[in-house]
């Protein structure tokens, strides 16, 4: 009896938390494109067929349990060793059932693996712990925040600049590797204006936990405005004794610029390991989308990095409380 | 052995020692069958940096195939002699097996050297990585069939000599010898021919 | 009269050791009884450790980011959670159901090579031992140039790169320090135990089975046994190397999986999986050989289609050769491949669902007997079918995309080996109790632990098919609370305190009833098959005289007749053959050879770690101390007289 109690909480359990979704922003259950929307699909033709043979299955044997339990009253059974019709017949049928699963699950991944025409070129370079991406189309490079247009397919062109990663957004698609040495290629297309969480999904070192990410996709004016301003360059010339342009001394002499590159302060040739800051007040998250950009949070970051997230490659350059609030102010006018 | 003793044995016909001999051997053909497809896999990448055909000397190597090879016949001379229970002539062709199985192994040292001079290194790259990796795992089963070979010919000098049953006789060591040999046909033929 | 033949006193080099009781006969011992009991209370000691990881990670995990662990703690304890309970507790209590039934089973005195079972048992202990020393000695740290912010782990570092140890993530430059080559060296080193032990078991199955046994005369756990010792022998040898290469990329400067030396991170995965999925039936077909055994005795009904039941096994273990890349779906692989993967994923589930109807058919109008055992065989069916169809979930590849490295695959698999390989273990336990022991367990205590134990699984990883559903990513140190995934985790946590809690019920069972147990008697289910033939707690002897089996359930037939409506019919001389059969089970009336015990197995198996640690730190004098107690054991072992030997020096003199 106990076991039909602990399945009946269960099954409650189920209905009563999928009739009242909150809001998980990582579902993948509530897709808002259609590339999310064909593997949902497939996802509950399985289940109701899974459910369907879980009903059979589980019945067949709570029935046995309760009917065929040892009473005093019954004989010893008839001593039967198999039935070849029976054998065939469950034999064949989950054949003809896989089957018919079969058809739309390799139409869908050919669908979802063919690249799509005008599609949106985007770089994604995986980085222990965040994620980068390249516009090649507009010269843009950005981190941890993916900004696509609404409506509009994407095709991003993947790597990993060291561990495997796996980029994952899970209202768009599915996963796909970030492989060292490899290209890799995910398309994305979101039906309207939302902003998306994303998060590495493979394993890849300490951090791992914290390396998520955003999408955010706009309309097309929306998207339109926001390259033309991702392509310009930040002020190199600040008011004067403002605590902003103390900030830009401390990114310039602090050692920041080791890693960081803010175009039009501190243009260097090539990558650099860390996320390119130049537009860093738009973002609406930071540190590999772990932390929302506020001033709260930098100061927490800025005073020791490792302490958000374990094993990063930025260290803890003993900043003064009077540096930071200095750094803050600059980074707040990045935009 | 009495005969009140009513425990049959090997229902397959086949020795058991013999028996599992052949399912160790047969698992062994997985390790040199994964090592070697990891050779083919990287053989063909292009990559750069230094490659085997850069620095080997397939004259050479053909000369130490053909004395592994002969360890074969010697061994299979060996294990005649033991049938018509000669011991003497036993332990001459063990030695010389074990002997050519030594020479193998001198020549593929010199080869290994040769080519650390010619700066083909285990970690040059994958070429040399996978290349090393694949033929050194197999001079150490050339290396310990050597030892074993010598062992059997210690035990063949006491007075009872050697014989056919009972133990890690001559013939498992025939077995595994001829089994190392075969390998490196595959090898010799995958590694420096192909 | 009895008449086990002593070590000579003083023969060759060495004496051969002759104590039997006390700790030197279980040093020494090459019975395949004694064996397969050191062999479970080991793995039984590490699956304690092993799901104290659990619980400790399941604590972490109760709420939002939390800080109970550090973020190097929690993947260390992850890493080790999933090797222990594959490699140290779900492989070896196999092992030493195998060890323990398989040759009772066939009607067999030992294993074919009880010395080289002696050496697979220690060579496993110093592996666990050596893999878990890592807490001593091991160092890990952030990747080569990161930073942290404080001490790496207070339990002592262990590796962190996952038990699967992804490539390059679990290399030096990533995974610096030295825990990850105790993972890959200890690996190596268990991959050796159970690689000997495949052998003898696929030897002994061979050749040492009894008058009559023929092969579709033998008990299916014997069939599971067979094919999970083929799937060692030949998925093994891939992970031998592909940890061969690992460690060279640690300590050699070579780049099998490195890209920067023309490498391929993918490679690993290709061979790690090519073993890995062979390696789950590794550690779920045992069972489905326990439950096939346990569910026959206790509906008093034959097994259901036993050919079919065979076939599918093979079936299974074939077929798990060819799915590997399914693990793979999201990786770098094409759409042709995934396609293929995908349907070849889905084939598998077909051998699995004829085993599980065919149970279904055997207990279909029999006459239960609900007692333990029962129960946790039939709570197997019912959680392996949720585990199996959560599968063929991950076979519709683009929906695996969504469900792979998220909770969704922590729910499967752990339905699969713990409501499964777990589950049926347990009833092997249980049902094998009173011919190990010669006691009878309690079965009130036993019902509590598996009422206890399957509300608490179900509680701990039901919720997680939800929660992969909505997003939780695998191997996650923190979640953030805006996820909304703080709730069921929650109830997650609980569920594996409850799981905790039966583990605790079975061992307060368990060690009460060995000791104030009642006797169990010979044949305490009315069983089907020979072992059951035999005095409870079986003689050293095994069997006195080998039996002559004319049948499948050859031990049923002795009993019962059927008679015309089919059904069973006890055979008038039953009992008095019972008694007879016992009575000649306790007190055998031939000579008996049995396999002396020997040093050497310990001796030679103890080399091992020493080699290991002389890789991991280079030293010189580590490696020649471990090659030179290998040496030593194996000239030992090649020197001491065999049995044979012994019979014929006795009959010489």
């Amino acid at each position: 009896m106990k076991l039909f109690k602990s399945k009946k909480i269960f099954l409650l359990g189920f209905i009563f938390i999928a009739s009242c979704i909150e809001d998980a922003p990582l579902d993948s259950l509530s897709p808002a494109g259609p590339y999310a929307r064909s593997i949902d699909e497939l996802f509950w033709l399985t289940f109701w067929i899974a459910v369907g043979v879980f009903v059979i299955v589980q019945g067949a044997l709570l029935f046995s349990v309760f009917y065929f339990k040892e009473r005093e009253s019954s004989p010893d059974p008839k001593q039967i060793h198999g039935n070849n019709f029976l054998e065939i017949l469950w034999t064949i049928i989950p054949v003809l059932i896989l089957a018919a699963i079969a058809v739309p699950t390799v139409k869908t991944i050919f669908d979802l693996a063919r690249e799509p025409e005008d599609a949106l070129k985007i770089e994604v370079i995986g980085h222990q712990w965040w994620f980068e991406y390249k516009y090649p189309d507009f010269g843009i490079t950005t981190a941890n925040v993916l900004v696509i247009p609404e409506d509009q397919p994407v095709r991003l062109e993947m790597w990993s600049n060291d561990v495997l990663h796996n980029y994952w957004v899970p209202k768009l698609n599915g996963k796909r590797y970030l492989v060292p040495g490899q290209t890799t290629y995910l398309n994305l297309q979101a039906d309207s204006p939302e902003e998306f969480w994303a998060q590495c999904g493979e394993y890849c070192g300490l951090s791992h936990s914290k390396m998520r990410g955003r999408v955010i996709s706009m309309t097309e004016s929306d998207f339109a405005a926001w390259v033309a301003n991702e392509q310009s360059y930040a002020e190199k010339e600040l008011p004067e004794s403002s605590l902003a342009a103390e900030g830009q001394l401390v990114y310039l002499n602090a050692g920041c610029t080791q890693c960081h590159v803010i175009d039009g302060v501190w243009d260097v040739q090539g990558d650099r390991i860390a996320p390119n800051l130049t537009h860093f007040a738009n973002r609406s998250v930071f540190a590999g989308a772990a932390l929302k950009n506020n001033p709260e949070n930098l100061t927490k970051w800025l005073a020791n990095p490792a302490e958000i997230k374990p094993g990063t490659f930025m260290p803890n350059l003993e900043l003064t409380e009077k540096e930071i609030n200095a750094l803050i102010a600059y980074l707040g006018t990045l935009k | 052995m009495s005969d009140s003793h009513s425990y049959p044995h090997e229902p397959t016909g086949v020795e058991t020692r013999k028996l599992g001999f052949w399912i160790f051997l047969s698992t062994e053909i997985l390790f040199f069958g994964t090592l070697i497809t990891t050779f083919m896999i990287f053989k063909g990448r292009d990559f750069p940096g230094i490659k085997l055909t850069d620095v080997y000397d397939i004259p050479f190597t053909s000369v130490s195939s053909f004395v592994l090879l002969m360890s074969s016949l010697t061994m299979v001379l060996a294990h005649n002699a033991l049938e018509n229970n000669d011991q003497e002539k036993t332990r001459v062709w063990l030695l010389s097996t074990a002997m050519l199985g030594a020479v193998f192994l001198a020549g593929q040292i010199y080869e290994f050297t040769e080519f650390y001079h010619k700066g083909f290194e285990l970690s040059s790259n994958i070429f040399s990585s996978t290349f090393y990796v694949l033929t050194g795992f197999h001079g150490l089963h050339v290396f310990i069939g050597v030892v074993l070979l010598l062992a059997l010919w210690g035990i063949g000098q006491r007075q009872k000599g050697l014989s056919l049953d009972g133990g890690m006789n001559l013939e498992f060591v025939a077995l595994y010898w001829h089994f190392v040999d075969i390998v490196w046909i595959v090898l010799f033929t995958v590694v420096y021919l192909i | 009269m009895t008449k086990i033949i002593e070590p000579k006193k003083q023969s060759n080099i060495f004496k051969r050791p002759s104590s039997e009781t006390g700790i030197w006969s279980w040093i020494t011992t090459v019975d395949h009884k004694k064996i397969g009991i050191m062999y479970g209370y080991a793995a039984f000691f590490f699956l304690l450790i092993g799901g104290i990881e659990a619980l400790l990670l399941r604590i972490q995990l109760a709420s939002p980011d939390n800080n109970f662990l550090s973020a190097a703690e929690y993947n260390a304890m992850f890493t080790m959670h999933g090797t222990t309970m594959i490699f140290l507790a779900i492989m070896p209590i196999s092992a030493a159901f195998f060890n323990y039934l398989l040759p009772l089973q066939i009607g067999a005195r030992d294993v074919a090579f009880p010395r080289l079972n002696a050496l697979s048992f220690w060579i496993f202990i110093f592996g666990g031992v050596f893999l878990y020393s890592t807490f001593l000695f091991g160092t890990a740290g952030a990747p080569q140039g990161g930073y942290l912010a404080e001490e790496v782990s207070r339990l002592g570092s262990a590796p962190n790169g996952g038990w699967f140890g992804y490539q390059p993530n679990a290399g030096f430059k990533y995974s610096p320090g030295t825990a990850m080559d105790y993972w890959a060296i200890g690996l190596q080193i268990l991959g050796i135990a159970s690689l000997v032990s495949a052998f003898n078991f696929i030897t002994t199955i061979l050749n040492m089975r009894t008058k009559g046994m023929r092969l579709m005369r033998m008990p299916v756990f014997t069939w599971m046994t067979f094919a999970v010792s083929f799937l060692l022998a030949f998925s093994l040898p891939i992970i031998a190397i592909a940890l061969f290469y690992v460690t060279f990329d640690r300590q050699f400067g070579t780049t099998f999986f490195l890209t920067e030396g023309g490498g391929d991170p993918i490679l690993w995965q290709h061979l790690f999986w090519l073993f890995g999925h062979p390696e789950v039936y590794i550690l779920i077909l045992p069972a489905f050989g326990i439950v096939s055994e346990v569910l026959p005795t206790f509906s008093r009904k034959p097994l259901f289609g036993y050919p079919a039941i065979v076939f599918a096994g093979f079936g299974i273990a074939f077929i798990g050769f060819g799915v590997w890349a399914h693990h793979m779906f999201a990786s770098a692989i094409s759409p042709v491949a995934q396609a293929g993967f995908g349907l070849s994923t889905m084939v598998i589930a077909v051998p699995t669902g004829v085993k599980i109807f065919n149970w279904l058919g055997t207990i279909w109008g029999g006459k239960l007997k609900l007692n333990t055992p029962m129960l946790f065989s039939l709570g197997f069916i019912g959680m392996f079918v949720i585990g199996g169809l959560s599968g063929v979930t991950h076979s519709i590849v683009p929906a695996d995309t969504q469900q792979t490295d998220t909770y969704y695959v922590v729910a499967h698999f752990h339905y699969v080996l713990f409501g499964g390989a777990m589950f049926g273990i347990f009833s092997g336990l249980y049902y094998w109790f009173p011919k190990v022991w010669g006691k009878m367990y309690n079965e009130a205590l036993g019902k509590i632990h598996f009422w206890l134990m399957i509300i608490g699984f179900n509680l701990t990883f039901g919720p997680m098919h939800w929660l992969g559903l909505q997003g939780q990513v695998r191997r996650t140190w923190v979640y953030a609370e805006e996820t909304n995934l703080g709730f069921w985790n929650l109830i997650v946590s609980i569920g594996a305190f409850i799981i905790a809690l039966s583990i605790l019920v079975f061992m307060a069972n368990w060690i009460y009833s060995k000791r104030k147990g009642p006797e169990a008697g010979f044949d305490p289910w009315d069983a089907r098959t020979i072992e059951w033939s035999i005095p409870s707690p079986t003689p050293v002897w095994n069997f006195s005289k080998a039996p002559e089996v004319k049948s499948l359930d050859d031990f049923w037939h002795m009993k019962y007749d059927e008679d015309e409506d089919g059904r069973p019919v006890r055979k008038e001389g039953a009992d008095a053959l019972l008694a007879e059969l016992e009575e000649e089970g306790l007190n055998p009336s031939e000579e008996i050879v049995l396999p002396n015990p020997s040093y050497f197995p310990i001796i030679l198996a103890s080399g091992l770690p020493f080699l290991g640690y002389a890789v991991i730190y280079k030293m010189l004098p580590l490696a020649i101390l471990g090659t030179l107690l290998i040496l030593i054991g194996s000239f030992g072992w090649g020197t001491e007289p065999l049995e044979e030997e012994f019979m014929e020096d006795l009959e010489n003199e």
